[in-house]
């Protein structure tokens, strides 16, 4: 069901549906919290606070943004407004993300990898697969964490990331390009383990 | 047109999760295109990360433990009653 039928049902007074948003969104909420606060109790109290806000304004809402958009954008707002956390400076200096050892000093692969298509298709419903994923994303450092579960788990644009998070678009492609590269490991390790 | 300087697999690796969001610059877009017309390597590379992040896209949120969902679902008892409240 999606997310504006979920409101409609929420806002006519059923619990259920706003339990059913709570648990797509919460831990998006919480890793949006996390980027600007420093204790995961405090996280954890700012997303309360923004469950509430949406309750309250749910019904202003206009439906020009989607409503996970507009719902990150307020966590992000109440995060600002209680963060303690030092503005976070991301390195912007080139970082292997694939093994320097793969590489001749040429900069050929020594040994090339393989398509992943086979991780497709058939077992896109492998659980295995799946769950490969999350634990490398639950892995990754927390702002890489941010960047690609709001643009690659979540779908929302480079630029409503860079606005929710307060980085730069360059900011959230570096960060992206790491992360992606460290999910990418963890599924061609586990490829390997596999035959 | 000015000539494309070449570039090789560890420099290509660099620049294809930017390339899959359509974020190069035309000139790095070129090189780019250039060399993974020819490696087959690279080009294995970009498919590896297609699929990456496809799959990233079809996990679900994180677990929730019933004890949180519970505490967030106090919220929406709360704010219901706090509506009453309002109309009264």
């Amino acid at each position: 069901m999606n997310d504006e039928v979920l409101l409609e049902q929420f806002l006519a007074g059923d619990r259920q549906a706003f339990c059913e948003l709570v648990v797509r969104y919460q831990p998006s909420i919480l890793g949006i919290a996390r980027h600007y606060v420093n204790s995961a109790s405090t996280a954890e109290d700012v997303a309360q606070d923004t469950w509430m806000a949406v309750l309250r304004g749910a019904e202003k809402f206009e439906g020009r943004s989607s409503f996970k958009t507009w719902l990150f954008q307020i966590a992000a707002n109440r995060a600002r407004r209680t963060g303690t956390r030092e503005h976070r400076v991301i390195s912007v200096d080139p970082v292997d993300t694939v093994a320097a050892t793969r590489f001749s000093s040429g900069g050929m692969w020594n040994e090339p990898p393989e398509p992943f298509t086979d991780l497709l298709g058939s077992q896109l419903d492998n659980v295995d697969v799946l769950r490969r994923v999350r634990d490398a994303i639950s892995a990754l450092p927390d702002p890489q964490k941010s960047v690609v579960t709001l643009r690659d788990v979540e779908g929302l644009t480079t630029s409503e990331v860079a606005n929710i998070l307060d980085l730069s678009e360059a900011n959230i492609r570096v960060l992206l390009h790491r992360a992606r590269a460290k999910i990418r490991t963890s599924l061609e390790d586990f490829k390997g383990t596999e035959q | 047109m000015a000539l494309i300087k070449s570039i090789n697999c560890r420099q290509a690796v660099a620049l294809i999760s930017d390339y899959l969001d359509g974020a190069l610059t035309t000139r790095n877009r070129l090189r780019l295109e250039r060399h993974l017309a020819a490696c087959d390597a690279c080009s294995a590379y970009l498919d590896q990360m297609r699929v990456t992040i496809t799959l990233t896209g079809t996990v679900g949120p994180e677990d929730l433990s019933p004890e949180a969902l519970e505490e967030l679902g106090n919220i929406f008892d709360l704010y219901q009653a706090e509506s009453k409240d309002d109309e009264q």
